[in-house]
């Protein structure tokens, strides 16, 4: 096992020189760089994955998809699918027991907003309309392809700004409104101090706009389940869920079924980064597997998993900072618009995240943000890796930097100079305790050889030195 | 034309989980007649490696060495209830709980090899190897095999444990966002070297270098893995990645990963990481997580970078030829006024 130790010279160091009074310990497994027990099998291709469970007579399912941003539907006519050799059934709405959901109901974040199939209106391109069922992959692909669909175009929401004037199209019919509410705000607050007084306090200020783009998580293996019919009247839900539970009881919900008629088998996934928390596929594969008492599956494309699996949320945040000339930030003011698409999904939790990240890990006496949640007619947003808070550090740093460079000051020392350290009090008020920002730029200093004055590598995030 | 080279810097804290809604995981542990120790969870591994680490928690708290742990995940019939994987929750919520299900077992194993050993459990302790010994002597001992099968054959005790770890819900503050989301911070600091070419605008990462801070790393390669791996997908998002290039506009939306970019073996750099502990009282041996966190900073190091190259400042991700080009023109523009 020596050999796979981390060493200096791999590019990989483990220093305990810092905190060195709290991190001795003598265990003898953790700390140890023990291979991970499944990483032959991943290497060798012999882990066995969802979609190595093969039950004879699987059906397959293929989604028709919305073609218009935002419409309302005037006909569905399943009849051409059900022409194509091998399509066995259709669903629609009405297949489905408990049609309108929300993921978070599960931990009473409501009201259910999304409707597993579309009912009366789509509120995105590639929203599902309906689901074919068919003996095989392509005479699925084939009936989801000839479903007719009538739309009557409805006016469509795209920027996260338009959305939230007052004459904006409403997006989203069960909320009436563009935004998720927070307890009776439009957005969810994070008030600090006062703001304005640190402006006008200021020697300096910095307004700036940042804006990203949706983001596919992107794992090697695409969502997808496999529902099998058992003897005892049960399904056997193979899934490559991030959430076997979770899964489970809101798969239970939908089917308006006891949660003890459903088992889910997972755990071993290839890669999610968030994109498998939203329960997309099972509930359908269920229904299917239910009204044919044969095993479902419902897989996604390449296509469906980067345009219709939730990706990413696009976020445009705003940024105004009152600095004084020694490089203290004496102010900051942050609002996000964060796009959650059509529907909610995970995003009302992401942007309470996002509000709980403000104003970054500095100490700032005055700090204020409104974090909306916006709803427009795209592809819904939920989780992915580090959302809530990867955006917004984009934003943060680059702010941190441009102020850095506009006042002259090394862009270390300006962070270290606003460093949050133990015993501070957050925006959010809780108390900063295991703090060590301070440390990894300094360590960061050494390792990169970024002279930094004696003062700056003596400071300490377990106490300030005194004045 | 030229090419131009900068350096950016960017320093990040990040949460362990976050809860709005109670955030429970659980863990059972129960050794088979011969001394395996079986680790039943419901917890997804989607490549970060939490079955090793359920593994490596098990064996440090039961004495034995990590290859006589067995960890079995996610069957919603068998495995009791965890949350889920997201949220940099998987290490800290499912370490804690299969620690407290592995002491428990660990009680029960230690009194069962003291009636073997006729002596009292109080002055027992396990090796590391797979025995439990009597403190102070090299002599006194019994295998962990020897245990299982007396506890099976013989004295008809199950050694077993049951582990549960939970942050209970927390209600912000609508008015002022108090509130108490997360269990820990983990922080980084990362530096990145760039090269911007000014007549195309293609930005070529050449070092990226990191120093982290996650509270006890509980397994380093595990962790560099992680920091290394986050590297790319941030540069990924730096640089590259979007499914709707056009936004706020929907058009041209890739499908596949022929027109969905991402970096390839020659776009990723070099990566160097350090890791510094400062272990966190709630956390399994000191433990915080750092599942997503290795994302975050490259991309603004990058910007940065970019910024310090040739003073082209890119607000919008992905960062792209044409917006540094924009930028540069912005740049020269603001100059020419000045």
């Amino acid at each position: 096992m020596d050999d796979h130790i981390p060493s200096e010279t791999s590019g990989e160091t483990l220093d305990r020189s810092y905190f060195s009074d709290e991190n001795q310990h003598d265990f003898k497994v953790v700390g140890q760089p023990s291979p991970r027990l499944d990483a032959r099998g991943h290497v060798t291709g012999t882990t066995r994955y969802f979609e190595d469970n093969h039950f004879r007579g699987t059906l397959h399912i293929k989604v028709c998809r919305s073609k218009r941003h935002h419409a309302k539907l005037t006909r569905i006519d399943p009849a051409p699918a059900m022409n194509v050799p091998g399509v066995v059934r259709v669903l629609t709405a009405k297949d489905v027991p408990a049609n309108w959901y929300t993921v978070l109901r599960l931990i009473n974040v409501g009201p259910n907003d999304e409707p597993v199939l579309a009912e009366d209106s789509v509120r995105y391109l590639g929203e599902p309309i309906c689901a074919v069922v068919a003996e095989s992959e392509a005479a699925a692909i084939e009936g989801a392809s000839r479903v007719q669909v009538d739309y009557e175009d409805l006016p469509v929401v795209l920027d996260v700004e338009e959305a939230l004037k007052p004459d904006a199209q409403i997006v989203n019919p069960v909320h009436g409104k563009n935004y998720f509410e927070y307890e009776g705000h439009p957005f969810r607050r994070i008030r600090f101090g006062d703001v304005e007084k640190g402006f006008a306090e200021a020697d300096h200020i910095f307004e700036h706009r940042y804006q990203s783009r949706p983001i596919e998580q992107a794992p090697v293996e695409t969502t997808g389940c496999i529902v099998k019919p058992e003897g005892d009247g049960r399904l056997t839900i193979y899934s490559d869920t991030q959430a076997c539970f979770f899964t489970l009881d809101n798969t239970a919900l939908i089917l308006d079924v006891p949660t003890a008629k459903l088992r889910v088998v997972g755990g071993t996934v290839g890669g999610g980064f968030g994109g498998k928390v939203d329960v997309m596929v099972e509930p359908l594969a269920c229904i299917a597997a239910m009204l044919t008492n044969r095993p479902v599956k419902f897989v996604y494309d390449r296509a469906e998993e980067m345009q219709v699996s939730s990706p990413r949320a696009a976020e445009r945040i705003y940024i105004k900072d009152g600095v004084m000339k020694d490089g203290r930030i004496v102010a900051r003011k942050m609002t996000f618009y964060i796009d959650s698409g059509a529907y909610s999904r995970h995003t009302p939790y992401g942007v309470t995240k996002a509000s709980a990240h403000v104003p970054g890990p500095y100490s700032i006496p005055n700090v204020w943000a409104d974090c909306h949640c916006v709803y427009t007619n795209r592809t819904p947003s939920s989780a992915m890796r580090g959302f809530g808070v990867t955006i917004g550090d984009f934003a943060l740093e680059s702010q941190m930097d441009r102020i850095a460079k506009t006042l002259g000051l090394d862009p270390l020392i300006f962070r270290l100079k606003n460093a949050y350290r133990d015993g501070d009090t957050k925006a959010h008020r809780k108390k900063v305790e295991g703090a060590a920002l301070i440390e990894v730029i300094q360590r960061a200093a050494e390792l990169v050889g970024h002279d930094l004055p004696e003062e700056y590598r003596k400071m300490s995030s377990v106490k300030r030195e005194a004045k | 034309m030229a090419k131009h080279f900068g350096r950016g810097f960017a320093a990040v804290n990040y949460p362990t989980g976050m809860n709005l809604g109670g955030d429970p995981s659980q863990a059972l542990v129960h050794a088979t007649p011969t001394g395996v120790f079986s680790v039943v969870l419901s917890s997804v591994d989607l490549g970060q490696g939490i079955k090793t680490i359920a593994a490596q928690c098990a064996a440090e708290v039961l004495g034995l060495p990590v290859e006589n742990v067995l960890v079995d995940t996610a069957d919603t019939d068998t495995g009791p209830h965890c949350m889920g994987t997201f949220a940099s929750r998987g290490t800290h919520r499912v370490g804690n709980a299969v620690i407290m299900a592995a002491r428990e077992a660990r009680e029960v194993m230690l009194e069962v090899a003291a009636e073997e050993m006729e002596v009292d459990a109080a002055d027992l302790e396990t090796d590391g190897t797979g025995f439990v010994k009597l403190k102070g002597s090299e002599e006194k001992k019994i295998s962990i095999m020897d245990v299982a099968l007396a506890a099976h054959f013989k004295q008809g005790r199950t050694i077993s444990g049951r582990g549960m770890f939970m942050k209970p819900r927390n209600y912000p503050d609508p008015e002022t966002g108090a509130m108490d989301p997360d269990s820990a911070q983990s922080h980084a600091c990362t530096v990145v070297d760039v090269s911007v070419d000014d007549e195309t605008g293609e930005v070529e990462v050449l070092k990226l270098q990191s120093v982290y801070e996650l509270g006890r790393a509980l397994n380093p390669a595990m962790v560099h893995q992680q920091i290394t791996g986050g590297a790319w997908m941030g540069i990924s998002h730096a640089l590259y990645e979007t499914t709707e290039p056009y936004y706020p506009d929907r058009s041209h939306g890739p499908v596949s990963f022929s027109d969905y970019l991402m970096p390839g073996p020659s776009d990723t750099p070099p990566v160097t990481s350090v890791v510094i502990e400062r272990p966190v009282a709630n956390g399994p041996f000191g433990g915080k997580g750092i599942g997503e966190m290795t994302a975050n900073s490259p991309i603004p190091a990058i910007a940065n970078a970019i910024f310090d190259a040739c003073g082209a400042r890119v607000e919008e991700l992905p960062i792209t030829p044409e917006r540094v080009l924009r930028a540069l023109d912005a740049a020269r523009e603001t100059a020419v006024e000045a």
